[in-house]
């Protein structure tokens, strides 16, 4: 879910989901966490606001951030696809997979098309090698993708 | 002449006093257990190499060149985060590890522009040195992959390059030339502890990041330069290596800025300044600095300096320059003249905190021998007199009892009337260091300041208090630990006078002294009071440190007495980790209040009436000694009103910025026929003067500070003085005119005559200096190596004298026309009066002084932030620009004082201390509206600063 919201209502929001959490242990990746959940993305408004609540500076909330490539920095599309780029799935013909969405959906890695309705990103690796080439879509994981099935998960996701 | 060498050993020193045995490369060694393989290849002499290990920060092991082999074991451990074993056998240069270091190095110069010719490090490069240590002959990657070097590769804009940030005036970062050690971001976190570096991304991507990808001067980066000062390649670099060049030599010396008293190295290229590095012997640094230190140097060489000897007849006139004799020779006429006229005592001088400690001996002694009255005071007594008063009645010493070290020992911290990380920041980063290890801080503040919460602190209590109410406070504290039974009855029976303790309990008991009755008073919440105060009492090594916001108080000498009580109550003196602190503001106030300037008090705080002393000095001088206490300085200003006193030599302070009701210090001034100001700039008071002798920095002069622990740290001359004499020889050129046969050649002869003079500084002298590097005072037969803790096994005076405290409200209060609380204190890049700090790029730090007031005060006003605003006192008023900020509490309003057009001290009321007469700054009662812009009087001062700066034949200079 994309939600866009004023940078102020970003603060209030992130103060709410950081005094709710900052009693955990290790507190910062769940903070992260939910508030991805919750903007779909990271705002970056937000850093300070979790740095200042958790005796951490800007900086080391920016170091977690940009570590973890699932934390985003900007909203998606609607649905967001991520394909395994790693060693199993590019032996079992996962090139050919991503080149065919690249070409369904118009965009490159890293894009949303121009519909707001799929982000495609790639990823290393799902843990999914037996069933390779593998994709996840909306945090579902999908084994053994062609041209086909990726036909349909981008015909639903448009739908 | 050479560079200071300095060893890298690569990891810190290990504390363990178990000892442990290993062979490396067929060398025995011992070492403390704890220690990384890679010091004792060190300690033994063997250069393991390495990159990301320095010994300012822990053991990362990233880099991995410092490979080694060990029998018996698998792999290739690196040597910095592998500690030694009983029996090791290790080999640091194998076939193995030659050419993995080899491949290693491949890969890091892949990535790295090959400009060693033309980069600022070249020379001072252990990127360069480990390429030379490894034997790297060829790169098998070559340099056309991806990298972060070029700003275009194959024709395209290269995205992983990032331009260089020059945004902080001091140094330049160039990420291309990173090879993200991580060594400046540890020193972010682990020595300075602001935390302001990250490093972003992972893998290929990851490069050092100032706060959220923001350029240094808009990151948390507080400029300290230890990242600088960290990085093994030019990607952190000086811009003044940049722009001058690697140094050839380095003299250690000590910073003319805080009370700290930080060592540091000067490396010079012949007589120029190439850069400040702290020096990591220095026993109150450790190897540390702040971003004044480390940078705010370039006042030294400012075209604002006056170097000439300048004279007038009334402060109407512009200045003529003339020779050091006509100086010399008209002052001395002017004083004799004046004594004729107007009697003995109808001159006086001031001594400077800035000057070294034979300086400051000296114009005391020209005060007291050669004007022939005692009328000689410093800048201590608008500062810490307090503390000489108070912890000399209670522990027998007007000094601090630890040494800086000492915090690394302690438990639980109370902070009280002090900001350290803006007024003494190396201090502050000490400190932190350990409340990160797990120690408690108790902040005692009308201020939210930085220690009350930032990255990786938080203070367990922040009792925000009223100004003005610092006794009722610290008493509650007492009442409790006393009610509660918390005290160290055995600390007391044996070292302090049990029935003065028993009187003292007494007193601090009754239930009007208790935190619910003081709450309505103080504002701080009763539980809070009593939970702080239970935390000290029980929780291990209990330490106080305290500034002026504890001194600078109508009853500053009875907080003093009280914090000291606390210490005693509850056992808290007299060894590691404990004691009572006050943070000195100057470099040398310890030093110029040990060297007699107060007039009372000969060398050594030994009283003026006391006849053995003087007959030392009178036997030693020639002179007979007037027995009487001289004037202070708020009594010479007033005698000059009432025109008993005329004549003034003021060494390197500027009253009429820094003492406090401005308008009174300008009448005292102007009411006097002769005014000799020396000091480096025309200061605000040489507006007022008639004679002004140029002044030297520190960099020009041999001498010795007196830091905050009593330590004696010497400075050195790395430059000829640009205005000819060093401050010393002045004051002795003026002594000969004056008719007084001074003949010293070279400080050290000063300081010889101190130590004959002064029991406390008996061993101390020059060579003796040079051979332990810095001394803790007292320093005679009992103490040879000095007294880093004093009242160790009992208190100077004896035994500990508990003092009743009773609270006194001052006689500034709020009222419907001044309802709220003006209290002042510094920021981090400014120092004081500014004089030195604003002639440097700091400015972009702090380029005004700002009115922090609190949104709810704001709001009633119609005041946004932003606005100019009016502020106005009983004594005066003056405008600057609002800072809206809940860090201050409703009904109190902050500002710092460091620029002369913001004329805070306008503001400020003559009352004072009632035992030593330091200013009450910290409150004042004022109002505040909005304004246009500059009041009448700062257009008025405006205009007379213009009109009485002119010289001359010389074009008239600009602010």
């Amino acid at each position: 879910m994309n939600v866009h919201v004023t940078g102020s209502d970003v603060g209030a929001r992130t103060l709410a989901i950081v005094s709710e959490l900052k009693g955990l242990e290790g507190p910062l990746l769940p903070i992260l966490h939910e508030i991805q959940a919750e903007f779909g993305y990271v705002p970056q408004e937000s850093l300070p606001v979790i740095a200042r609540e958790l005796n951490l500076s800007r900086a080391e909330v920016h170091g977690v951030v940009t570590f973890y490539h699932d934390f985003r920095d900007h909203p998606t599309g609607r649905h967001v696809l991520k394909l395994c780029r790693a060693e199993a799935c590019q032996s079992m013909g996962g090139d050919a997979v991503a080149e065919s969405i690249k070409a369904l959906l118009g965009i490159d890695f890293h894009q949303t098309t121009l519909d707001g309705a799929v982000t495609l990103e790639p990823i290393y690796c799902l843990g999914l090698c037996s069933c390779a080439p593998a994709a996840m879509f909306d945090g579902e994981v999908h084994g053994r993708i062609d041209a086909d099935l990726a036909k349909d998960l981008i015909a639903e996701a448009r739908s | 002449m050479s560079l200071v060498p300095e060893i890298d050993f690569g990891t810190p020193a290990a504390r363990s006093e178990k000892m442990v045995t290993l062979t490396i490369d067929g060398n025995e060694i011992t070492v403390p257990e704890g220690t990384s393989i890679m010091r004792a290849s060190m300690e033994a002499g063997i250069k393991v190499p390495k990159l990301c290990a320095t010994d300012m920060v822990d053991a990362f092991g990233s880099c991995r060149l410092c490979l080694v082999e060990i029998e018996g074991r698998n792999g290739t451990p690196a040597s910095c985060t592998t500690p030694v074993a009983p029996g090791l056998v290790v080999h640091t240069q194998t076939s193995r590890l030659k050419s993995i270091r080899k491949g290693v190095m491949e890969l890091y110069i892949s990535d790295h522009p090959l400009d060693c010719l033309t980069c600022a490090a070249n020379g001072d490069c252990e990127l360069q040195d480990m390429a030379g240590a490894v034997g790297l002959r060829d790169v098998r990657y070559g340099y056309e992959g991806d990298n972060h070097v070029k700003a275009r590769s194959n024709g395209e804009t290269n995205a992983r390059w990032m331009p260089k940030d020059e945004s902080n005036p001091y140094f330049t970062y160039d990420p291309s030339k990173c090879i993200v050690c991580s060594r400046c971001v540890r020193a972010c976190e682990e020595v300075q502890g602001t935390f302001a570096l990250t490093i972003e991304g992972r893998g290929f991507d990851s490069r050092v990041s100032p706060g959220m990808h923001e350029h240094f001067l808009e990151s948390e980066c507080v400029s300290c330069g230890a990242c600088v000062q960290a990085c093994p390649t030019a990607t952190l670099t000086e811009k003044s290596v940049i722009e001058i060049g690697q140094p050839e030599h380095s003299v250690v010396t000590t910073c003319a800025y805080c009370g700290v008293g930080c060592s540091f190295k000067a490396e010079m290229r012949g007589e120029e300044l190439v850069r400040m590095v702290p020096w990591k012997d220095g026993q109150a640094n450790r190897g540390h600095s702040c971003v004044k230190g480390r940078f705010a140097y370039g006042y030294s060489t400012h075209r604002d300096r006056i170097l000439n000897p300048m004279i007038r007849e009334k402060i109407t006139d512009p200045w003529r320059e003339v020779t050091w004799e006509e100086a010399y020779a008209h002052t001395a006429a002017e004083f004799r003249r004046i004594q004729y006229q107007y009697g003995r005592d109808s001159i006086g001088g001031i001594t400077s905190s800035r000057c070294t400690n034979e300086e400051t001996y000296l114009v005391q002694k020209l005060i007291r021998a050669g004007f022939g009255n005692n009328n000689v005071d410093t800048c201590a007594r608008v500062c810490h007199s307090p503390t000489g008063y108070g912890l000399g009645q209670t522990f027998g010493t007007s000094a601090g009892t630890q040494n800086f070290d000492s915090v690394e020992h302690t438990d639980v911290v109370i902070v009280i009337g002090a900001n350290p990380t803006d007024g003494h920041p190396v201090f502050a980063s000490r400190l932190k260091k350990r409340l990160r290890q797990g120690a408690k801080l108790i902040v005692i503040d009308p201020r939210r300041i930085d220690l009350v919460s930032s990255p990786h602190v938080q203070a367990s209590y922040h009792l925000p208090l009223r100004p003005g109410t610092n006794v009722a406070v610290v008493t509650a504290l007492a009442h409790v630990i006393v009610t509660e039974g918390l005290y160290d009855e055995k600390f007391i029976r044996e070292r302090c006078d049990w029935s003065e303790f028993e009187d003292w309990a007494a007193f601090v008991a009754e239930p009007r002294h208790s935190p619910e009755e003081t709450e309505a008073l103080t504002g701080v919440p009763a539980e809070m009071l009593r939970a702080a105060a239970r935390l000290f009492a029980t929780g291990g090594n209990g330490s106080i440190y305290y500034g002026l916001g504890v001194t600078e108080h109508s009853q500053g000498s009875t907080t003093v007495m009280a914090i000291a009580n606390l210490a005693m109550a509850t056992g808290n003196i007299g060894r590691e980790g404990v004691g009572v602190n006050p943070l000195r503001g100057q470099n040398n106030v310890q030093g110029s209040c040990d060297m007699g300037s107060f007039p009372h008090e000969l060398p050594g705080y030994r009283h003026i009436s006391d006849d053995s002393t003087r007959e030392i000095f009178e036997k030693l001088w020639g002179v007979t000694l007037n027995d009487e206490p001289g004037l202070r300085i708020p009594n010479m200003l007033d005698a000059a009103v009432e025109g008993t006193f005329k004549g003034i030599y003021i060494q390197g302070e500027d009253i009429l910025q820094s003492d406090p009701d401005t308008k009174h210090v300008s009448a005292g001034l102007a009411a006097m026929e002769c005014v000799v100001v020396q000091d480096l700039f025309l200061n605000e008071t040489a507006n007022y003067a008639h004679v002004f002798l140029p002044g030297s920095t520190f960099l020009e002069k041999d001498g010795t500070f007196t830091n905050a622990e009593r330590r004696i740290n010497r400075v050195r001359r790395v430059m000829t003085p640009k205005n000819g004499y060093a401050d010393w020889e002045v004051t002795q050129n003026l002594a000969q005119a004056m008719g007084l046969g001074w003949n010293y050649s070279h400080p050290a002869e000063i300081m010889d005559e101190i130590a004959a003079t002064t029991p406390s500084f008996a061993l101390v002298s020059y060579d003796y200096l040079d051979k332990v590097g810095s001394v803790q005072w007292p320093c005679n037969e009992k103490h040879p190596l000095g007294s880093p803790i004093m009242h160790t096994d009992g208190f100077v005076r004896g035994r500990g004298k508990f003092i009743r405290t009773e609270y006194v409200a001052t006689d500034e209060k709020t009222g419907p026309r001044f309802p709220l609380l003006l209290t002042t204190g510094r920021i981090l890049s400014q120092y004081n009066v500014g004089a030195q700090t604003r002639r440097t790029d700091n400015v972009l730090w702090h380029e005004e002084d700002r009115l922090e007031m609190h949104p709810h005060d704001a709001e009633n006003r119609g005041i946004r932030d932003g606005d100019w605003v009016r502020l106005a006192s009983r004594a005066g008023e003056t405008t600057l620009r609002a800072l809206v900020t809940d860090r201050v509490s409703p009904g109190v309003v902050y500002t710092t004082f460091h620029h002369p057009m913001t004329q805070a001290n306008v503001i400020t009321t003559d009352f004072s201390d009632w035992a030593t007469n330091c200013p009450e700054y910290k409150v004042t009662a004022v109002q505040i509206s909005p304004s246009n812009g500059p009041s009448d009087w700062q257009v008025e001062y405006d205009e007379l600063s213009r009109q009485s700066r002119r010289i001359k034949g010389k074009l008239e200079a600009a602010e």
